[in-house]
């Protein structure tokens, strides 16, 4: 679309002029208090580190957040705070592609002069032989985020013979990559955002790296890392900015992960300044008192979040709509917003959108007083609904991680459960195994807690990865539709909308609304709240910033 | 030996005047006398029988006294104080407005020693938990005692094949860890419904940590009996009663079990000491009692997320646990002083 200018007066020419001049004098005292910022050392902690150093491989959103400094995709999340950090820019692409044949082609031209960590210089077969990888490395999302790239059918039936011929082509000497899709994909470029798509030195082998580093061309890299102790992280010698919102420099010198100790520890430690910032929440217990005796130190920040009880649509009692909807009538979700820390840090929902998402319409079916939020539970009516469900009486296990607020609420739908008719039983299992153990069907799960976290701002996401048919798959330990709802009308009114967000994406996002609604009218899930984050800086920590993709924009920090 | 049995019909000694002397007491009686004389056992008894007393009264207390359901989560419940209606649930209202933070101890009927994260009175569930940890603890120590016995007796008196079998099967059981040996059982056996005939185990009954916490210990008592079974076997009043051609099972029945019954009594409010602590620290790690129902341990559990704002709720059942295995130690203790014939203060 072109956007016709308008001649502007002699006036504003002037204005304009002065100000240009104005900024031109500034500027130099403008780089100076930058510069001023620049160095020290940021000191980081976590109760544990989170596996595999290796971007084609870990799925955390803890080392995500590193990966924003360490890696580049071909295109990436703007790495600044607040609702722009959705937007997508061009990263070691010179410019976001050039999108042809009916939204099915994107050409990228390379950045020229990128070089990884090791000193060698960035170029098209290190984009080839990077996509090839995240088939053969059997990357996490491979068959998820990629499988519409031709030829990924071969590569994930037999990964490593994966060449993605005719879906990755090169041309070295324009500097040009083609990546060619069987079907238009309108979050494409999302999928390309994730860390997942970093560009590696053609040369890195293919299979999981485990905790040695691999070279990258972030502004950062790392030194030295183990999972048990530490990980140190140091500026990348090759690095020159050459997008301050794709990959900005970066203000300290290094970082210095330390894991081990409790989250109690972690808070002591920020609090005496030992540590500037601890990746894990602080304690609920701690809350109130850091509330009013750190408030400063303190950023709370919305997440593209979820915690939801999924129900198991295939399996008695909740193979009746019924019990679905009688249990969402009749949980109190300001009583669980209390067991997350208050309202400051959860927001109850009904819905499967949560705010500020794209698609999001504020909707609640199961409150009192059906509307735009929830306001009470309906426990006249949950009876109602159970009674005449007839299973009154069944046994019902819910399936919780060994945390404080997992756990805290099992216990809640328990007694809720209890006050139903239901026979009702808590099984904490570890939070290592809870999350593969109650998507296998083999466990016959009847009720567990999860939560969601966004990869990136599409309603498709949320909607179509946790109740779409093709996200359930029995008996597998990778079967996200935890549910196991599949409900063909719904699945096929997704799959319009997705296609409908390539050529129209406002009238996407209202049809994505209507199929919130829908999806919350069978009742495959219970939504609880909407979290906040909690990031508690230490005193020195300046200039902080919050995306919604990365969180804490750590390399922006400063702390001199 | 103090406390072999005597052989029954001998004739009662005279004494210098020639008059027959009263029978001797026998073990059991001198060890109740023993017991009454001593003030500590007599005291320590008496906490015991309080403990229990009080956690077997835990459903008249919370119906009448706290009137509440403790396994009920109360966390939009409110409660009067000072004439004012409060939450019991207290959302911080300054700072941030971060945190909320249960009710702490009203000393009074209702919230006693105040609420847990979910809104439920902690001295209430102190009671059933206590019920719950005492009754686990009791069972488990009988099926030990009762398992120990049985392998034992059978390892020490047969001899030969059985008891190489026998002894290696308690060495690889105890070649384990006990804690591991437990977690693992329980990880094992709390995702299954276990069903043998008429008999059904759901995960959450408390005879799961049961038969686990009976289990893990037979090895640590059953050594010991067949230590004691292998020199009774060889005493001079069972070679005796051999060469008369008795049969083994009277011979078990007669003299050595009543001879082995001393040990494992001496063992029981020991057994029973581990037994409580053991339920504790696996409830506590969540491989124990299961929710709806409390142990000391889950309660202790339930603490953790609140020993910076409400330690009270960690503290009970800790002291709890304390004050019944210090209870326990020091009952056991006298009770070995009398019956263990090594004991020089039981001589």
């Amino acid at each position: 679309m072109i956007t016709k200018l308008t001649p502007a007066r002699p006036g504003r020419w002037a204005a304009t002029v002065a100000t240009i001049a104005l900024l031109a004098g500034l500027a130099p005292g403008f780089a100076a208090a930058q510069d001023a910022h620049r160095g020290g050392t940021l000191r980081l902690v976590s109760v544990s580190s989170q596996g595999t150093l290796d971007p084609h491989v870990n799925y955390t959103s803890q080392f995500w957040q590193l990966y924003a400094f360490l890696y580049d995709g071909l295109v990436g999340f703007k790495k600044v705070g607040g609702p722009e950090s959705k937007e997508v820019v061009a990263d070691l692409a010179a410019a976001l592609p050039e999108v042809s044949n009916d939204g099915k082609t994107y050409t990228f031209t390379l950045r020229k002069g990128v070089k990884f960590s090791n000193g060698k210089e960035m170029t098209t077969d290190d984009v080839v032989a990077s996509f090839q990888r995240i088939f053969k490395v059997l990357g996490p999302t491979a068959g998820t985020f990629y499988n519409g790239i031709v030829g990924a059918d071969q590569c994930l039936a037999a990964p490593a013979d994966c060449t993605l011929a005719g879906g990755i082509v090169a041309d070295k000497a324009a500097g040009t990559v083609t990546i060619n899709l069987v079907a238009p994909d309108p979050e494409f470029l999302f999928k390309l955002s994730a860390p997942h798509a970093s560009i590696l030195p053609a040369e890195t082998t293919a299979k999981d790296n485990g905790n040695a580093p691999i070279p990258g061309t972030g502004a950062y890299m790392v030194k030295s890392y183990d999972p048990n102790n530490s990980m140190v992280i140091v500026r990348n010698p090759a690095f020159s900015e050459w997008s301050k919102d794709a990959q900005p420099e970066g203000h300290v010198d290094e970082i210095d992960y330390t894991f081990g100790g409790t989250e109690e520890a972690a808070v002591n430690a920020i609090l005496n300044g030992q540590a500037d910032w601890m990746f894990d929440q602080p304690p609920a217990d701690r809350l109130a008192e850091l509330s009013t005796a750190a408030p400063d130190q303190i950023h709370l920040a919305p997440l593209s979040a979820w915690w939801y009880a999924p129900m198991n649509v295939n399996l008695a009692p909740f193979n009746d709509v019924r019990v679905r909807q009688a249990l969402n009538y009749a949980i109190d979700r300001d009583a669980l917003v209390s067991l997350f820390g208050g309202p400051a840090l959860a927001q109850p929902v009904c819905q499967v959108l949560p705010p500020e998402f794209p698609g999001h319409v504020d909707q609640c079916q199961y409150t009192l007083d059906p509307g735009d939020s929830w306001s009470a539970p309906d426990m006249d009516k949950a009876m109602q609904l159970v009674e005449e469900s007839g299973t009154k009486g069944e046994k019902v296990t819910i399936v919780t991680e060994d945390n404080a607020a997992s756990r805290g609420i099992g216990t809640y739908l328990q007694s809720v459960l209890s006050d139903l008719g239901y026979e009702a039983a808590v099984q904490t299992i570890s939070g290592d195994i809870q999350f593969t153990y109650i998507q296998n069907t083999n466990n016959k799960v009847q009720l567990s807690i999860s939560q969601w976290y966004a990869d990136y701002p599409a309603a498709s996401n949320f909607l179509n990865v946790l109740f779409g048919c093709d996200s359930f798959h029995p008996g597998s330990d990778a079967s996200i539709n935890i549910a196991g709802f599949c409900d063909k009308g719904i699945d096929d009114r997704m799959k319009a909308a997705i296609a409908l967000g390539a050529t129209d994406p406002a009238a996407a996002d209202a049809e994505w609304a209507k199929i919130d609604g829908a999806v919350m009218e069978a009742a495959p899930a219970l939504p609880l709240f909407t979290p906040k984050q909690v990031d508690l800086l230490s005193t020195r920590v300046g200039n902080y910033a919050f995306s919604n993709q990365y969180h804490w924009l750590i390399a922006n920090a400063w702390v001199q | 030996m103090t406390t072999d049995q005597p052989e029954t019909g001998s004739m009662p000694p005279a004494d210098a005047a020639g008059g027959a002397l009263p029978p001797p007491a026998g073990p059991w009686r001198r060890a109740l006398q023993g017991l009454a004389s001593s003030r500590t056992a007599v005291l320590s008894g008496l906490g015991l029988v309080l403990i229990v007393l009080a956690t077997v009264l835990a459903p008249v207390y919370a119906k009448h006294v706290a009137q509440t359901d403790p396994f009920r989560s109360g966390l939009s419940a409110k409660i009067m104080i000072d004439g004012k209606r409060s939450p019991v649930m207290e959302r911080s209202t300054e700072g941030l407005g971060l945190g909320v933070t249960p009710i702490g101890p009203t000393w009074g009927p209702k919230y006693f020693l105040g609420a847990d994260t979910q809104g439920r009175d902690v001295a209430a569930r102190l009671l059933y938990g206590g019920q719950n940890s005492l009754v686990i603890a009791g069972a488990a120590t009988l099926l030990c005692l009762v398992c120990a016995a049985v392998i034992g007796i059978v390892a020490g008196y047969a001899g030969g094949r059985v008891d190489t079998v026998l002894s290696n099967l308690i060495d690889m059981i105890w070649a384990f860890p006990v804690y591991l040996l437990a977690i693992s059982l329980s990880i094992v056996m709390l995702g299954k419904t276990f069903e043998i005939g008429p008999i059904h185990i759901s995960s959450s009954s408390l005879v799961v940590p049961i038969i686990i916490i009976g289990l893990v210990y037979v090895p640590y008592v059953a050594r010991p009996v067949r230590g004691r079974v292998i020199a009774i076997t060889n005493s001079d009043f069972v070679l005796a009663a051999r060469g008369l051609g008795i049969r083994p099972s009277r011979i078990l029945w007669r003299h050595i079990l009543p001879n082995v019954a001393t040990t494992l009594i001496v063992f029981a409010p020991m057994l029973m000491a581990l037994n409580i602590v053991t339920e504790s620290s696996l409830s506590f790690l969540s491989v124990g009692v299961q929710a709806p129902n409390a142990s000391w341990g889950t309660i202790l559990q339930d603490g953790q997320a609140l020993l910076y704002s409400r330690p009270v709720v960690s503290m009970a059942p800790g002291i709890a646990i304390m004050v019944t295995v210090m209870l326990l130690n020091l009952f056991g203790d006298v009770l070995r002083d009398i019956l263990d014939p090594k004991s020089v203060r039981g001589r």
